[in-house]
């Protein structure tokens, strides 16, 4: 097996990545590149991000460790990297004050982002408002309702949200937008892009900034058990918040990563996002990677409970692990993932976000596949407050209206 | 050699300029697309520009993004395209590049859709969402079956860019000067002259100018400084207001606007 799989820089990884984009974006791509690679190496930038996330996005984030939820499923221990708890409930946050950062460094006075369930738009809001930007963020009018609290989060926060009615008016629909707004204000505008599932810079550029979690949570895992884990697992849609934990594990050898992703009604139905288990390679949103298409390119509709996950494109560098055969990816359904919710809060007293209970709803399918007394590290990415309305209405909980 | 080259040139020399004209396949319906581009093609459209429907089209306008969606809800395939230009050859013989983002292509096969293209009676393709540094597959085969490959340049292309686009294009290069820009016509007028002149100090590949043009003094003036005019939303508008006439009578209109 090759070992020096987290030196990858882009723009490709293997036959994926790349900048499948129009020519007027790309001197936008190599300002942000060029600013990005001098900022990486300028030590005053390096520690002022570190110190951002030890003042203002709660880092490092603390591992908690899940035996109620571990004793269900058999013989392991479970443990979590409490993304959760950042400064705006998600692993989101990591990217956006680095990415806010070098709109700083580029003398750029307006961000623009797209969101899916929310909360990277709740995220770049919240760091707009830090460092005095103005900010656009772009959401499918779908998700809208779906994320409302999240919508009016952000316009607490001071952002404008533009619901995206054209296509299926989802988080691939958002995208398509904020890139033609970006089209035509580059001068002025940075689009701090939430996944690593777009053109070179960002899948390097947004990894490398979430890697700060497996980095932490290799070091934690080694001071809490003496040993790195059998297993790291996450959700993941795009692939960024699995990305960050996974990155740092690349050349563990022994240490095995899965990604579950959103198989919504089923993963042998026509009503799922899972993008890796069943799509094919293509060009979506600049990158070629796998995704979901029909016969002739077209892009198909995702579905799925979590609209964070919703989304029918992944990270060129997932496309190449999994090409590889270095990390594993599978299918969550929407039931399976709401079980893992409220198992993961009756038990633990956490509410992980929807997206999150994909990874956890992945523990039943480990028991099966790792030996017993296996470690695991799962990266609990999101906190559900956002979610109570979805599973409100789920579980029944809301009573009549 | 390019055909389309050769009309630009001989339009150039002549004082006449160039009409580019754009339509959706498969718009509203398969036919209907046939009919329309015989038409702009026998009404003054020197040049005709099919677009590929397709699913995420990031880099058109309202008009356009409609048009193509309702192609596709209507049923438009791939494989119709080629059965489009076959229907427009059988009628007129004028230059005819097809429009696409990159997935459809990528999607269907470089190789086959390239051979569909010669075999269909194409001359090449434009691709505004494939850049020359990831385009190696599609200029070799370009070469070898001798098909028109448009790259695109924008007002924020570096000159290294304006110059590599440029030369690794064949028929013409693109220059887009509206895209995502909003603003007054005599803005869009200086940013697109601003490129045109950086594409003409830089090589000698001609170019042609997509700038929201939809009158008939646009297409003179476009054509004073750039070698052909773009021309797809007023068409598609013109269409969906008044049908095939009303095409018929914005072509007959913006050619007007030809020496």
């Amino acid at each position: 097996m090759q070992t020096n799989l987290r030196s990858q820089a882009g723009p490709y990884f293997g036959e994926f990545g790349g900048r499948f984009v129009a020519e007027p974006l790309i001197a936008a791509l190599d300002e942000l590149e060029a600013t990005y690679l001098a900022a990486k190496a300028d030590p005053s930038f390096v520690a002022e991000l570190a110190e951002l996330h030890k003042t203002y996005t709660g880092r490092p984030s603390i591992i908690t460790e899940a035996q109620r939820v571990a004793s269900q499923f058999g013989d392991m221990r479970i443990f979590l990297k409490r993304e959760d708890l950042n400064h705006t409930g998600s692993h989101k946050i990591n990217n956006v004050m680095g990415q806010a950062l070098l709109a700083k460094r580029m003398g750029k006075k307006r961000i623009i982002a797209e969101t899916g369930a929310g909360q990277h738009g709740v995220a770049s809001a919240t760091a707009a408002a830090y460092f005095g930007l103005d900010c656009v963020v772009y959401m499918g009018e779908v998700d809208t309702e779906r994320q409302a609290l999240n919508v009016a989060r952000m316009k607490l926060l001071g952002a404008q949200v533009i619901p995206v009615t054209t296509g299926s008016r989802t988080l691939k629909d958002a995208i398509n937008e904020a890139l033609r707004d970006w089209v035509a204000n580059g001068d002025n505008t940075h689009y701090l892009l939430g996944t690593v599932a777009v053109p070179h810079p960002f899948p390097t550029m947004v990894r490398d900034f979430h890697s700060v979690i497996g980095i932490e949570a290799r070091a934690q895992m080694l001071e809490l058990t003496g040993r790195l884990p059998d297993a790291v697992a996450a959700c993941i849609g795009g692939g960024s918040n699995a990305i960050g934990i996974f990155h740092p594990f690349l050349d563990d050898q022994d240490v095995a990563l899965w990604g579950f992703e959103a198989a919504g009604d089923g993963i042998d139905t026509p009503k799922h996002a899972a993008t890796l288990s069943r799509g094919r390679p293509g060009v979506l949103h600049g990158a070629r990677s796998y995704m979901l298409q029909d016969e002739d390119g077209q892009t198909m509709e995702s579905h799925s409970i979590s609209a964070g996950l919703d989304y029918p494109g992944v990270g060129p560098e997932h496309s190449w692990l999994k090409d590889l055969g270095r990390a594993n990816y599978f299918g969550i359904s929407d039931a399976e993932a709401m079980e893992a919710m409220r198992l993961l809060s009756r038990t633990e007293g956490i509410i992980p976000a929807i997206e999150t209970a994909h990874a956890l709803a992945g523990m039943k399918h480990l028991s099966t596949v790792l030996p017993a007394g296996a470690h695991i590290l799962v990266n609990l990415s999101g906190r559900g407050d956002k979610d109570m309305e979805t599973a409100g209405k789920y579980f029944g909980l809301l009573g009549d209206k | 050699m390019s055909i389309t080259n050769d009309v630009l040139e001989r339009n150039k020399e002549s004082g006449r300029g160039t009409l580019i004209g754009y339509y959706p396949a498969g718009y509203p319906t398969k036919q209907d697309s046939i009919d329309s581009l015989v038409a702009m093609a026998e009404n003054g459209c020197d040049i005709l520009e099919i677009g590929v429907p397709y699913s995420d089209p990031a880099m058109d306008g309202l008009v356009i993004q409609h048009a193509t969606e309702e192609a596709i809800a209507n049923g438009f395939k791939l494989r119709d395209l080629f059965e489009i230009i076959k229907g427009v050859r059988e009628k007129v013989d004028t230059p005819l590049l097809v429009m696409s983002y990159w997935n459809p292509v990528l999607s269907y096969g470089v190789e086959k859709f390239s051979e569909d293209l010669v075999s269909s009676g194409a001359q090449g393709m434009i691709t505004p969402d494939l850049i020359p540094d990831e385009a190696s597959k599609w200029i070799g085969l370009s070469d070898q079956h001798n098909l028109d490959r448009v790259f695109l340049v924008a007002p924020s292309s570096s000159d290294a860019r304006v110059e590599n686009n440029s030369k690794s294009s064949k028929g013409f290069v693109y220059s887009v000067s509206t895209m995502g820009i909003t603003g007054e016509r005599t803005e869009l007028d200086r940013i697109a002259r601003s490129v045109v002149s950086r594409v003409k100090s830089l090589g000698d590949t001609p170019t042609c100018v997509g700038v929201g043009v939809s009158t008939a003094d646009q297409v003179r003036e476009v054509n004073s400084y750039a070698d052909g005019a773009i021309v797809g939303t007023a068409f598609v508008k013109a269409y969906q207001q008044g049908g095939l006439a009303g095409l018929v009578s914005k072509t007959k209109e913006l050619a007007g606007g030809l020496g």
